[in-house]
């Protein structure tokens, strides 16, 4: 069987995702391996400025429409699922992403593609073994593919975007996919930027970041006392954000903010793969947690296992002790 | 409106989480389980629309876990009608399976809008959403995080959030699949004391699945060879002591770093 794995790139605004370099760079690890090949699949309308980024591809194929032009969950649903059933790969990786939740999902169903969700790894040796992380990262699952072609979504940060990162000539092919478009019912209107107004917390050498384990918004002020000390910001997971106790400008992953501090102060934390996205390459991790099996324990330098109120109220007495 | 709404039990990860014997599934013997999050949320947007635009609000669930209280909160919470689909179940039910066991209910009634969660802690076989999608042939867009419909053009306006707190609008015909991220309001409160009078009126309607159940446990073109737990506090160094001793390494380790002073 010719194992051609195909990568369905991800772009925003005339710039390719981590994603897709991540992606690339283990679809050629496996590829070389196994002696198969790689062809990346970019969606869209004037694609080729991504072409000489994904030159570790043997094949880029650009596919071009007007109807493609932005990212619409329907279309390009549509799109992939003919392209794929002609193709006849042997894997198939997308991001488990904002984009990718949706079209993988929706293609592998069209297909009937067999899928298998929130890959950490995927490995070759003789047979195809996915790693998939569950249960808000608690537990890892180890399964073989056993019918090819196979859709895996992906988890954004399990593989390094270096070693998908090459700049060279490779081979591109385009097509012009026909498109019912009288099918469609979803129509893109626009793309809306945040505001500008509150704290940027991208841009602070240390952050003071807490998770549902803080249990209420009014144990919030015990958290901003610290970061005031360490002229920081107060960032926040997904949780704090929906229960409305901190705005969205201090979401930190996949839907918030990416950041790279010199120091990420986890408090009560879970780290949920959404959350790590948004803050693994932090060149300093401290979590604080109740849970001794809490998988932000994982991705963090140090970890304590206590009451995330009582190590910030002491950290922040000694930060002051320290200042006077 | 007319809005369904697809709910799920998940195991709470604020417990113990084990292996069974078998190494494949999780032990089931002392699970505890609670609504899946962003199903609260499905349910919550799905109300919201109802009390703006007026209408009904199913809500359906099959008989995993612990589906009752969830059914009876969502009763009480504003939801009209809530299902309980009965039949030879246990936790691990792929979510291709869920879907056939979901299909005949939803086709049965003109619903404009179904919603359910973007995803959930156990979706191994993908999110059930655009499984469903497909199925009923309706458009999907998930990671949605605000909706307005339109009942006089038929449409619905979605946003759904991209990185960096980036968002796209869509405009997409009913009727529609809509895989919520988060409600445009936190999931509401409701007393217990009304949780209670909805299960002593006991409004749930129980529907036997039509559905086959032979691919229950598997995931289909992958064979499950293991599942365990990663390795606890792998690569963290583990500070040890009282929340003073610990604050204490922390700030030393701050300090080290010039981050502190």
């Amino acid at each position: 069987m010719n194992k051609h794995i195909i990568v369905i790139a991800e772009h925003m605004e005339g710039a390719l995702a981590d994603i897709t370099f991540e992606m690339l760079g283990k679809a050629r690890e496996i590829a070389d391996a196994v002696s198969g090949s790689v062809t990346v699949v970019v969606l869209g309308k004037d694609l080729e400025p991504f072409v000489r980024k994904l030159g570790l591809a043997d094949t880029v194929l650009l596919v071009e429409h007007d109807a493609l032009a932005e990212y619409v969950p329907e279309t390009y649903a549509q799109a992939l699922a003919t392209l794929l059933l002609e193709r006849n790969p042997w894997l198939v990786f997308f991001g488990a992403t904002s984009m990718g939740l949706d079209i993988s999902t929706l293609v592998a169903s069209r297909t009937n593609m067999p899928f298998l969700a929130m890959a950490k790894n995927v490995t070759a040796d003789g047979s195809v073994v996915v790693t998939s992380q569950i249960y808000g990262g608690k537990m890892f699952l180890d399964a073989v593919v056993t019918t090819f072609p196979a859709v895996i979504s992906i988890l954004p940060g399990a593989f390094k975007a270096d070693a998908g990162m090459a700049e060279k000539e490779t081979a591109v092919e385009r097509i012009a996919p026909s498109l019912a478009e009288s099918e469609i019912r979803t129509r893109f209107e626009q793309l809306v930027h945040p505001e500008a107004g509150d704290v940027d917390i991208t841009q602070f050498p240390l952050l003071v970041s807490v998770g549902r384990g803080i249990q209420n918004k009014e144990n919030l002020a015990v958290f901003e006392d610290l970061a005031e000390k360490c002229r920081s910001a107060v960032a926040a997971s997904r949780p704090v954000v929906d229960q409305g106790w901190l705005p969205m400008t201090r979401q930190v992953g996949r839907s918030g903010a990416i950041v790279k501090p010199k120091a990420y102060l986890a408090f009560g934390i879970s780290g949920a793969p959404e959350h790590v996205e948004g803050m693994k390459n932090a060149e300093l991790i401290i979590a604080v947690n109740t849970d001794k099996n809490a998988p932000i324990f994982s991705v963090a330098h140090y970890g304590a296992v206590e009451d995330a109120m009582d190590v910030a109220q002491a950290l922040a007495e000694k930060i002051s002790g320290a200042q006077q | 409106m007319h809005v369904a709404v697809i709910m799920k039990q998940v195991p709470d990860l604020v417990e113990e989480l084990e292996v069974d014997p078998g190494g494949k599934l999780l032990d089931r013997s002392w699970l505890r389980f609670i609504p899946s999050e962003y199903d609260e949320h499905a349910l919550e947007q799905a109300l919201l629309v109802k009390e703006e635009f007026g209408g009904t609000v199913d809500v359906f669930a099959v008989d995993i876990g612990e589906p009752d209280e969830m059914l009876y909160t969502a009763l009480a919470k504003g939801a009209d009608r809530a299902f309980k689909i009965t039949g030879e179940f246990d936790y691990g039910l792929n979510n291709h399976t869920l879907a056939d066991v979901y299909l005949p209910f939803l086709k049965r009634e003109p619903y404009e809008m179904i919603l359910n969660g973007v995803q959930a802690i156990d979706d191994i076989d993908g999110p059930i959403g655009p499984i469903l999608a497909t199925k009923l042939g309706l458009p999907y867009v998930g990671v949605v995080s605000g909706m307005k419909p339109d009942p006089s053009t038929g449409t619905v306006h979605l946003r759904k959030e991209y990185p960096r707190g980036v968002l796209a609008e869509f405009r997409v015909a009913m009727p529609v699949f809509i895989g919520i991220q988060a409600a445009m309001k936190p999931p509401r409160y409701v007393p217990i004391a009304r949780i209670q009078k909805a299960m002593r009126a006991g409004g749930i309607v129980e529907v036997a699945a039509e559905a086959p159940l032979e691919t229950a446990q598997q995931v289909v073109g992958f064979d499950v060879e293991r599942m365990y737990k990663p390795e606890a506090g792998r690569g963290a160094e583990m500070i040890e002591g009282s929340p003073e001793e610990i604050a204490e390494r922390i700030f030393q380790i701050l300090n080290e770093n010039g981050l502190v002073r």
